[in-house]
C-alpha cells in the first residue's frame, strides 16, 4: 500500500511528468471527505413557443448535494426531471446559469481554461446508450485511447494501458481491433466503462448506465461496477429510474422532482422509511411480481410542464398531502432527521405547516 | 490515481486467441461485389481509364494530325474503326486521348469540392451559432443559381482553358457538398461519443478532425461521386461552347461540337462522342449508387 498523502490530487496537477498518471494507490482516498459538492445548481433552456412566444424551461433549479470520496450517490426521478442535465452541468457539457460546482474543495466555475480541463479529467461519464456512445468508425481500442491521446500519452503506454483495461472491464485485449457493431450491447457498455476510466478519474458519473441493457447484462454491468469501485477506489454519481438498481448500488440517493432534489438520504433509509410523499410514490409503483401485493396505486395526473411549474412546491398538484402553504412558499431541503434531507412542508419545523396534522400521520394518509 | 499493473480478477472469453473480425472496409468490399451493376459500372469505368491512360499503345494513329483524303470516313472505315471526323483524324484515337482530359475533369473538381466543402459544412454544423449561419447561408447564395449557368458565368469571367473550367465546376459543387455535409455534421454531433470526447478534454477541431469527419464521410462520398458524371457533362459542356479545352486538344464536348455540322453526313460517327460522355457518368452513376448500399454496412 502507498502511504497516504493525507492531500488529494491538487487541482493544479502537472500533466507535463511523462504520462501525467500518478502511481498512487487508490484506497487512500476511500474515506477521506467530500469529493464533489453541488450548490444552488440551476438551469434554465430558453425555448420557442410560437413565431415570438419565448418561455424558459426551468430543467435544474436550485440542486445542492455532496458525494463523499469513495461512495456511490443515485440520484433518481422520471424522466425529464433534470437528472441528465444535472450530471452534464457537473461535467460541464452544458455552462450552468447558477451555482456552484466544487471537486476537491475548488469552485470548477472558478478556475480558468487550463485549470478547468486538468479538473475535469477527475471526471467521466459513462453514458446510456450502448450504440451511440462509441464511435462506428472507431475501433473499439482507438476509442478507449482517444482521452489518453489528448492527454498526450506515448503511443506504446496507450496501448498497454488500453490492453490493460479491457481486461479490467472483462474483455479480452484483442477486442481493441474490434469495431463497435461487432459487439454486443453488454460488451459495448464495458467498452464505455473502459473508456470513461481512461484517464483515471475519480468519480464516475453513470448517466442510466445499464437502462438499455437486458436484465442479465444489467447485473453483469452493475456487478462490474462495484468491483471496480472497490477496486479502484472510484466515486459514483449514478443515475436511474430504476429504483431497484439504485437500491442495489448507491450508499446514498437523492431523489429528483421536476428539476429539484426533494429527499436525499443515505440509501437503506430511503427505502425502509421514505419522507416525501414522491418518493412514497414512486416506491409504491415498483412492480412486484408478488401477486398478494395489491397493485401500486400510483400519481395521479401527469409532471407538470417545466416551462411552467407550480409556484411553491412543484410537487403539490399531485401531492395527495398537499395543504396551502405548499402553493404559496417553497420548501427548503432541510434534515427531517441526521443524514436525512428532505423538502416538504410536512417536516418543515419553521413553517406554518407545524399547525397541520402530525408529519407520520400526514403521510400515512398520503399513502394510503 | 492508480495504475493497476497486475493481471485482474475480472473474468475474461474462454478463447484467448481471439481475432478480429473482417474490418469495415472489407466488409465493403465484399458487399460491393454482390451489386452486378455496380461491379459492371465500375469495370467500363476502369476500362476507360485504363485506354485512355494507355492510348499511345493502343493506337498508331496521332490524335492531332489528320488527312484531308480521309475526312469523315464512316464506322468500320478501313484503318479507322470508328471513322474519322471532319479534318480526317482518327475518331478512336481521338476519343481515346480525350478520356483523359474527362476524367481529369470529372474528378478533380470534385475531389477539390469535396475537401472544400466539407470542411465548410463540418465546420458550420459543429459550431452553429452566427459564423454557422454565415458559412451556411453564403453556400446557400451560390446553391440558387443553376449548376450550369453558374459554372457558365464563373468559366466565362476566368476564361476559356481547363483548369478555369475545372476551377468554375469546383466552384459550383461546394455548396451542394457543404450542405450535404453539415446536415451529416448535425447528426453526429448529438451522438454521446461526442459528449465523451468533449469529456475528454479534446478540443474542438481535434474532435471534428478525429470523431466527426468519418462519420460524416459516408453520405459526402455517395453523394460526390454522382457528381463525377455530372463534373463530366458540366466540363463538355463547357469545351462546347468554347470555354474549356483549347482545340485541337481532343475533348469529347468539344468534338460533339465540331462534329456538329456532320451530323446528317456521318451521324453516328457525330454521335460518338456523345456516347462516351453518355457511358462514362451513366457508370459514375451507377457506382455510386451501389457504393451507398455497400457502405451502409451497420451503425453507418
Amino acid at each position: 500500500m502507498a502511504t497516504p498523502t493525507g492531500t488529494p490530487v491538487s487541482t493544479s496537477t502537472t500533466w507535463g511528468s511523462t504520462t501525467g498518471f500518478s502511481t498512487q494507490s487508490p484506497r487512500e482516498l476511500v474515506h477521506a471527505d467530500v469529493l464533489l459538492r453541488v450548490a444552488g445548481l440551476s438551469k434554465d433552456f430558453p425555448v420557442r413557443l410560437g413565431v415570438r412566444a419565448r418561455g424558459v424551461l426551468s430543467a435544474v433549479d436550485n440542486v445542492s448535494f455532496a458525494v463523499r470520496a469513495g461512495t456511490t450517490v443515485g440520484i433518481v426521478g422520471e424522466s425529464g426531471c433534470g437528472k441528465s442535465t444535472t450530471a452534464r452541468l457537473i461535467l460541464g457539457l452544458i455552462e450552468p446559469d447558477r451555482g456552484s460546482i466544487e471537486f476537491e474543495g475548488v469552485d470548477i466555475r472558478t478556475l480558468d481554461r487550463v485549470q478547468r480541463r486538468a479538473v475535469k479529467r477527475n471526471m467521466q461519464m459513462v453514458f446510456q446508450d450502448p450504440y451511440s456512445a462509441l464511435n462506428p468508425r472507431m475501433s473499439v481500442g482507438a476509442s478507449i485511447a482517444f482521452p489518453m491521446a489528448v492527454h498526450g500519452m506515448p503511443r506504446k503506454e496507450q496501448r498497454e494501458r488500453t490492453a490493460m483495461l479491457l481486461q479490467q472491464v472483462g474483455l479480452h485485449p484483442n477486442h481493441a481491433s474490434y469495431y463497435p457493431h461487432q459487439m454486443s450491447g453488454g460488451q459495448r457498455q464495458r467498452v464505455n466503462i473502459a473508456r470513461a476510466l481512461a484517464l483515471e478519474p475519480r468519480l464516475v458519473i453513470a448517466d442510466e448506465a445499464v437502462s438499455a441493457l437486458d436484465k442479465s447484462v444489467q447485473a453483469q454491468v452493475l456487478n462490474l461496477l462495484t468491483d471496480l469501485q472497490e477496486r479502484l477506489g472510484l466515486t459514483y454519481l449514478f443515475i436511474s429510474h430504476d429504483l431497484n438498481v439504485v437500491q442495489y448500488v448507491a450508499d446514498r440517493v437523492i431523489v429528483m422532482y421536476l428539476g429539484q432534489v426533494v429527499e436525499d438520504c443515505p440509501s437503506d433509509e430511503l427505502y425502509a422509511r421514505p419522507l416525501h410523499p414522491y418518493t412514497q410514490a414512486l416506491l409504491a409503483s415498483i412492480p412486484d411480481i408478488d401477486p398478494d401485493r395489491p397493485a401500486p396505486a400510483g400519481l395521479e395526473g401527469d409532471v407538470p410542464s417545466p416551462l411552467n411549474p407550480p409556484s411553491g412546491c412543484r410537487f403539490r398538484t399531485r401531492c395527495p398531502a398537499a395543504m396551502a402553504v405548499c402553493g404559496e412558499e417553497r420548501p427548503e431541503l432541510l434534515e427531517a432527521e441526521p443524514g436525512h434531507l428532505v423538502a416538504c412542508h410536512l417536516f418543515d419545523r419553521a413553517s406554518p405547516a407545524r399547525a397541520a396534522p402530525e408529519p407520520a400521520q400526514g403521510v400515512a394518509m398520503a399513502n394510503a | 490515481m492508480v495504475a493497476i499493473t497486475t493481471p485482474t480478477r475480472a473474468k475474461r472469453p474462454a478463447d484467448e486467441t481471439l481475432v478480429a473480425p473482417r474490418s469495415y472496409l472489407g466488409e465493403v468490399r465484399v458487399r460491393f461485389m454482390t451489386k452486378r451493376a455496380g461491379v459492371g459500372a465500375l469495370g467500363v469505368l476502369a476500362v476507360i481509364a485504363v485506354t485512355a491512360v494507355a492510348a499511345p499503345l493502343l493506337t498508331p494513329h496521332d490524335p492531332l494530325a489528320g488527312r484531308a483524303t480521309e475526312r469523315l470516313l464512316p464506322i468500320g472505315a478501313a484503318g479507322h474503326l470508328l471513322g474519322t471526323d471532319e479534318q480526317g483524324r482518327d475518331m478512336l484515337t481521338r476519343l481515346l486521348y480525350a478520356g483523359r482530359l474527362s476524367l481529369v475533369t470529372g474528378t478533380m473538381p470534385v475531389l477539390i469540392a469535396t475537401i472544400l466543402g466539407t470542411a465548410i459544412g463540418a465546420t458550420a454544423g459543429y459550431l452553429r451559432g452566427p459564423l454557422g449561419a454565415v458559412l451556411m447561408r453564403s453556400m446557400d447564395m451560390l446553391y440558387a443559381f443553376p449548376a450550369v449557368m453558374l459554372a457558365i458565368a464563373v468559366a466565362a469571367s476566368l476564361g476559356p482553358g481547363v483548369n478555369n473550367s475545372i476551377l468554375a465546376i469546383s466552384i459550383v459543387f461546394i455548396p451542394p457538398i457543404a450542405r450535404v455535409a453539415e446536415a451529416a455534421t448535425r447528426r453526429v454531433v448529438l451522438l454521446e461519443y461526442i459528449e465523451a470526447a468533449r469529456l475528454s478534454g479534446a478540443s474542438t477541431a481535434r474532435i471534428i478532425v478525429s470523431q466527426v469527419l468519418a462519420n460524416i464521410f459516408n453520405p459526402i462520398f455517395v453523394y460526390a461521386s454522382g457528381l463525377v458524371g455530372l463534373s463530366i457533362v458540366i466540363a463538355s459542356g463547357l469545351s462546347f461552347l468554347g470555354l474549356g479545352a483549347a482545340p485541337p486538344t481532343p475533348e469529347w464536348g468539344y468534338m460533339l461540337n465540331s462534329l456538329r455540322g456532320a451530323i446528317y453526313t456521318q451521324p453516328w460517327v457525330a454521335v460518338l462522342p456523345g456516347l462516351f460522355i453518355f457511358a462514362t457518368s451513366m457508370a459514375c452513376n451507377v457506382v455510386s449508387d451501389a457504393l451507398r448500399d455497400a457502405l451502409d454496412v451497420k451503425d453507418a
